[in-house]
């Protein structure tokens, strides 16, 4: 069934009045869950770090608190085509833990940079030379030596960047993903998905062009693009049709042509002005498992079957436009995308339940239990209901985030971060 | 889930798309819903599109100006726009509004806005102006690769490709004309300014956010917008939409009315 929500945390400032560098862009958890990191418009991002359960308070989970925060993208300029480049942070991507530093994968619309984001909890004293603030000792006074230890000291947790991957875009940077190889990973703008070494940053292949040769003809573009979470030579991308390629690397070098292209055929009765755009598809998301990947479009989530490709096997209607994004849960059974109000919605796929709940300070409790929210249709309002004419259109859920091993979900609404979790017990 | 919120959704998809059986009403067909929507609906449709033509391509100019263009929206702008004169082509209604107007005249009257009307008086001086016949003389290079004269005899279908190309070629080279643009920009940029140029919902709702609400929207589109929708409705109401010839004003309230019948059914 679908599970009953609880407050846990509010990160963000207060007032509604936002300032814009504030307003967050993108939200992901690692692969462990323990770290949850957003990116802003102003080009920060901020890490959270979950709380070591504690054994007495069994009934919730650690608490998410500022681990580190530091600044990605500085805007740029680009002085050949007079264009400022945004430092807005579209996406984050984490790599899995391999020592005690972390490393994620953060891009603005053109440059990529590999961050390293470690701590330090020791520092060495006793230098022979040095005072301990650091200036230099006169060497004709020093008459004995000693060897420097490490000592405690407060934790600093210090982000450094270790690579970055620029010049490779014409067009703004929609994706990023991480090869399961951990050695490799694909950058998407609207026309051209690059293949990156993570080692490697001046260079970069060029895997799937869809620009045409006149651009008179451009009539789509790449909206989306993933790895496969098993398989590394497969990836797909959506685009502004509403189609999802996958792409075999192993095929060839330049994936133009797909190895299975996924559509759902067109009702002809519904054609209107709008096809076109409510077609378009905002993201693309495989499952944990891999045999399915979600989409999610103007008024839906589809889930596919990779077996199949001429229609999906599920559709779940929401309300939306072009660049919400959506999520699975752990275990690939619940989906979850955002909507306006500050809504978003959870689609159970195995009960095809579902609900609506909403981000909301007036919840904010913790533990409160989050009661579902009713969208109605205008003119026939019941108690407790919203009609949809009073809907707030600039309250988005834009990002949202489910724990990758449990309940917890993170929703960011234009610049506060909601962290939720299940009812336990 | 509640059958509510299904029904409610059948609803917002009704009344966000213009029906196809409105289609079938211009075509004399009889299943109609709800007789006397259906009879109104007749010219609303004509009016709802060319009204969506107009704002999709004084759009797409809007993106070609704005420093940044955002590639996917003025592609799903540009192929609504193809839509609608892929429609009008086959409806005939292209051809009639070819018909009434000559050469040149036709590329300029295709972006009909009291501001890109007001800024010819600019077009004997600078040549950084929205009009499609001198935005092809600023790219003269793109347009002798094209191989294509617009401003005498291109017709009106390709001057929005055209539009297009220069407008994406735009973004790989340097951007050179912002200066005279400022004047009627600015206005132009009050009332279609895009505050988040990932927004979809923008396409057609500057100002107002309720987009899936068709009336609202409609009427946004309408009264938020400088658009002129007076003058372009009288220029290019097409012989089949009587009713637009005669007071314009009352046949935008008309349609307000009707797509309120619409949503309320």
């Amino acid at each position: 069934c679908v599970l009953v929500w609880c407050f846990s945390q509010v990160k963000g400032a207060v007032d509604d009045d936002v300032a814009e560098a504030d307003i967050i862009s993108t939200v992901e958890f690692n692969h462990s869950g323990e770290l949850l990191a957003t990116g802003d418009k102003g080009g920060r991002v901020v890490i959270f770090q979950q709380e070591q359960e504690n054994k007495t308070q069994s009934h919730s989970r650690g608490e998410y608190n500022v681990y580190s925060t530091f600044q990605s993208h500085e805007p740029e300029f680009d002085y050949l085509k007079s264009l400022e480049i945004e430092e807005k942070i579209n996406k984050i991507r984490w790599l899995p833990q391999k020592n005690a530093a972390q490393f994620l994968l953060s891009t603005n619309d053109k440059t990529i940079k590999l961050w390293k984001i470690s701590e330090r909890d020791k520092r060495p004293e006793g230098y022979n030379l040095k005072e301990e603030d650091g200036r230099y000792r006169d060497p004709t006074t020093v008459t004995t030596l000693r060897v420097p230890v490490f000592r405690p000291m407060d934790l600093m947790v210090e982000a450094s960047p270790r690579r970055i991957f620029a010049n490779a875009h014409t067009y703004h940077i929609n994706s990023i993903s991480i090869n399961s190889d951990y050695e490799t990973y694909l950058s998407a703008d609207d026309l051209r998905i690059n293949l990156w070494h993570l080692e490697i940053t001046d260079r970069s292949f060029n895997i799937v062009d869809i620009k045409p040769a006149n651009m008179e003809e451009l009539t789509e573009v790449i909206t989306a693009a993933e790895f496969h979470p098993n398989s590394c030579s497969t990836f797909v991308y959506s685009s502004s049709k509403g189609t999802i390629r996958l792409c075999d690397m192993r095929a060839s070098a330049l994936c133009d042509r797909h190895s299975k292209l996924f559509e759902e055929p067109e009702d002809p009765s519904n054609r209107s002005f709008f096809s076109e755009i409510i077609s378009s598809i905002s993201d693309v998301k495989f499952s944990h498992s891999g045999r399915y990947m979600m989409t999610r479009d103007y008024l839906s989530v589809k889930i596919w079957d990779l077996n199949m490709e001429n229609r999906p096997v599920e559709t779940y209607q929401v309300l939306g436009e072009n660049h919400f994004e959506c999520c699975w849960n752990g275990s690939d059974s619940i989906v979850m995308t955002g909507s306006y109000n500050n809504f978003f919605r959870m689609f159970d796929r195995n009960s095809k339940r579902d609900i609506t709940l909403e981000a909301s300070r007036e919840n904010n409790k913790p533990r409160t239990v989050l009661k579902p929210r009713k969208v109605c249709a205008s003119g026939k309002r019941k108690k407790d209901e919203i009609s949809v004419d009073s809907l707030d259109f600039n309250k988005k859920i834009l990002h949202t985030a489910w724990h990758p091993k449990e309940n917890i979900i993170a929703v960011a609404t234009t610049n506060n971060l909601y962290i939720f979790q299940d009812k336990m017990n | 889930m509640g059958e509510e919120e299904g029904l409610h959704q059948t609803q917002l998809l009704d009344t966000m798309f213009v029906r196809g059986l409105k289609r079938k009403c211009f075509d004399g067909e009889e299943d109609i819903e709800g007789t006397l929507a259906g009879i109104k609906a007749v010219p609303s449709y004509n009016l709802q599109r060319q009204s969506l033509l107009d704002m999709s391509l004084v759009k797409l100019q809007l993106c070609h100006m704005l420093v940044e263009p955002n590639l996917c929206r003025s592609v799903l702008i540009a192929n609504t726009v193809r839509q609608i004169q892929e429609e009008m082509t086959q409806d005939g209604t292209w051809q009639m509004i070819n018909a009434q107007n000559t050469g040149q005249a036709s590329l300029d009257r295709l972006v009909s806005t009291d501001i890109l009307c007001r800024s010819s008086g600019d077009q004997a001086e600078g040549k950084h102006v929205p009009a499609y016949g001198t935005f092809n003389k600023d790219f003269e290079s793109d347009q002798a690769q094209d191989g294509s004269e617009t401003m005498s005899t291109a017709s009106s279908v390709q001057a929005p490709r055209n539009l297009q190309s220069n407008m994406w070629e735009e973004m790989e080279n340097p951007q050179e004309n912002k200066g005279n643009f400022q004047k009627s920009l600015d206005q132009i940029f009050e009332t279609l300014e895009n505050k988040s140029p990932n927004s979809v919902e923008d396409l057609f709702s500057e100002v107002d956010n309720s987009y899936y609400d068709l009336d609202t929207m409609l009427t946004g589109m309408m009264t938020n917008t400088k658009m002129g929708h007076c003058d372009s409705l009288e220029t290019f109401s097409s012989p089949t939409n009587t009713a637009s010839n005669s007071n314009c004003k009352s046949d935008l309230n008309d349609l307000d009315h009707i797509v309120e019948i619409l949503v309320e059914s």
